[in-house]
């Protein structure tokens, strides 16, 4: 739904207006008692399951980050204060790696794969030949669940087996790159299949967002002798605001969610260490260091919040009287 | 899409007559979207290609030939041996109830804060939405112990607790996908007009039969487009399984695979053929329902 134009948002923030006047008479003098009970059934059940499964247990991970506890009797649950934290920002050798990386893929996601989807959703956009076999193809990663693309680009890597190497006449040779095996590079080589989905879920995204483009906006843009590169920089790009928006927090969101893949391939460790690969190392790992897997998580949880916050703003600023 | 091509012809027309050079860059276009849609192709074909050919001939041969056989028998072993229908029937199991459960409380939800105005709707709406973009690790550990701690009679659960059941994987994809949904839901329901259920409230038609008979017919395309996204999102889920789930002949495929990696990890023949094989449920969809897919993915463009 922010995927649509101004003017939707704009009737529909009007249709709220008049519900909500509609409504709150509704609520006092007309909402039978029967009425009242069934609809606060309706709220009740899905809010519980979010409280129960959701937001208590975000709230757990909080308190859990301060005790120390190996995840066997409550009775072993002694207070830590904040020496799981400081054990992981200065003891604990994976975290500012995992840190940089998680970094790294928000930067690479942002500078190659999100421009690369806006870039053939432009070309897409026009009238070509086959636009949508070309958008077709594009779209198949998306489709596909992090897991199992990381099992296939393993096999697409293989030091020896794989095709890359073989492009690269490398195969069977000393010179053979271990792609994913070797800690310097085996983060690009994760980064390009995750790229390989996100290019393609941006392109689908901007799609929709170029389709609600008014098409007379561009017109009179170039009546006006604007070029197809300023139309598109100076009109088409500025319209689509929102779903702007709605891309730089999916992106974000992306780079922070990044497991399946790391986790496909090595569950995240020499090289591909991200934060919330080393949360699930410390909750299921030999010795179930729950306070520092769960400090982890909180770190995890205060940066995640930044884009939510940002994105629930701008969502409900109208809604919010 | 037809209307998306159309509104791009009606638009870059006059443009391609005032500039003749215009056609020259379209075979720039053409070339450039041709080689990256071949790249693009390149990992998933890798990966048919080498689950069609015996791992003896690719021994033999090489992987990069083309001598030897071309067949099914990986496609064989992967049923046979790594017990695949198994998992496929487990992502089953997960998926429908999953999805249907989403649906349905998600719809009820939606419709009761967007068609009435109470004191807390719009912070419920903002706490579901919220919900949904949270990074799943944050909750692993404490719904972990939760279930481990959910003492069940052995009779129900062979784990004395919530651990290793599907119920456990079931209601958390239903609680993470809840919000999505509900968001997707009452933006849709907020659009509907009011009058509709103006008139069947005037007829004495109670709050559920508003829902019920009013609303949730025309939510239908909404509905269509949320779960074949969902059904698609929870096949796809790999975390709460690998998390919540011990036993691996109980594991969904999106999950097991990575067993399968595991357990034949030099036949990359048979790794390849459970890849493919996870593949074409989600590329069935995807062909019957593309249409929907799309509009899903661009109905909830919040999706983190």
């Amino acid at each position: 739904m922010t995927a649509t134009p101004r003017g939707d948002v704009v009737a529909s923030a009007g249709a709220r207006e008049r519900s909500g006047r509609f409504g709150r008479r509704r609520r006092s003098a007309l909402l039978t008692r029967r009425d009242k009970i069934v609809l606060a059934v309706m709220v009740g059940i899905p809010t519980l399951i979010q409280l129960v499964f959701i937001w208590i247990p975000t709230l757990l991970s909080v308190g859990l980050s301060f005790v120390r506890w190996n995840g066997i009797a409550f009775s072993d649950i002694r207070p830590a204060g904040l020496s799981n934290y400081t054990y992981v920002f200065k003891d604990y050798p994976p975290f500012w790696p995992a840190l940089e990386h998680n970094v790294l893929w928000l930067v690479f996601l942002g500078v190659i794969a999100t421009p690369l989807g806006l870039l053939l959703a432009v070309l897409l956009d026009q009238p070509l030949r086959g636009s949508r076999i070309y958008q077709s193809i594009f779209f198949v990663p998306v489709m596909l669940s992090l897991a199992l693309i990381g099992i296939i680009w393993q096999l697409f890597y293989s030091q020896n087996a794989g095709l890359l190497n073989f492009l690269l006449g490398t195969a069977g040779t000393p010179r053979a790159v271990d792609w994913l095996g070797d800690s310097n590079v085996n983060i690009w080589a994760a980064l390009v299949a995750a790229t390989w989905r996100h290019a393609g879920y941006v392109m689908v995204l901007y799609l929709a967002g170029l389709k609600g483009v008014d098409p007379s906006l561009r017109e009179a843009a170039s009546i006006d002798g604007a070029n197809a590169r300023q139309v598109f920089f100076r009109i088409v790009f500025p319209v689509m605001r929102p779903i702007n928006i709605v891309i730089i927090v999916i992106t974000l969101i992306e780079s922070l969610r990044a497991f399946d893949v790391v986790y496909v391939i090595n569950r995240g460790t020499n090289g591909l260490e991200l934060i919330s690969a080393l949360v699930i190392q410390n909750l299921v790992g030999e010795g179930q260091v729950i306070g520092v897997g769960s400090a982890l998580a909180v770190i995890l949880l205060v940066i995640s919040l930044v884009p939510i916050i940002i994105y629930l703003s701008r969502t409900f600023k109208k809604d919010a009287a | 899409m037809t209307t998306l091509n159309e509104l791009a012809l009606t638009d870059t027309a006059p443009a391609l007559q005032r500039k003749p050079a215009g056609k020259k860059s379209h075979w720039g276009t053409y070339l450039f979207l041709t080689v990256m849609a071949i790249v693009w192709l390149i990992p998933l074909g890798w990966s048919v290609f080498i689950s069609l050919r015996p791992f003896a001939d690719t021994n033999k041969y090489g992987y990069f030939s083309l001598g030897g056989h071309f067949n099914l028998d990986n496609f064989v072993t992967a049923f046979v041996q790594g017990q695949t229908l198994t998992y496929l029937w487990n992502s089953v199991i997960i998926t429908v109830p999953t999805v249907l459960l989403t649906l349905f409380l998600a719809s009820m939800m939606a419709f009761a804060v967007s068609r009435f105005s109470w004191k807390f709707n719009i912070t419920l709406l903002i706490m579901f939405t919220a919900g949904n973009l949270l990074p799943p690790q944050v909750l692993a550990a404490p719904l972990f112990e939760m279930f481990k701690n959910f003492v069940l009679p052995y009779s129900i659960s062979d784990s004395g607790s919530l651990l290793n059941t599907y119920t456990a994987v079931i209601i958390v994809d239903t609680a993470f996908q809840i919000g999505f949904c509900t968001f997707v839901l009452s933006n849709y329901m907020k659009a509907l007009p009011h009058d509709l259920t103006e008139a069947a409230f005037v007829d004495g038609a109670g709050v559920w039969r508003q829902y019920i008979s009013i609303i949730l017919p025309l939510t239908r395309p909404a509905l269509a487009a949320l779960g074949t996204l969902e059904v698609i999102w929870i096949y796809n889920d790999f975390f709460w399984p690998l998390l919540f789930i011990q036993s691996g002949d109980r594991l969904p495929i999106t999950t097991a695979i990575k067993n399968l990696q595991g357990q034949f990890l030099t036949d990359y023949n048979l790794v390849a053929a459970g890849a493919v094989i996870t593949v074409i449920p989600t590329l069935v969809i995807y062909l019957v329902l593309q249409r929907q897919f799309v509009a899903g993915l661009t109905l909830g463009a919040s999706k983190g």
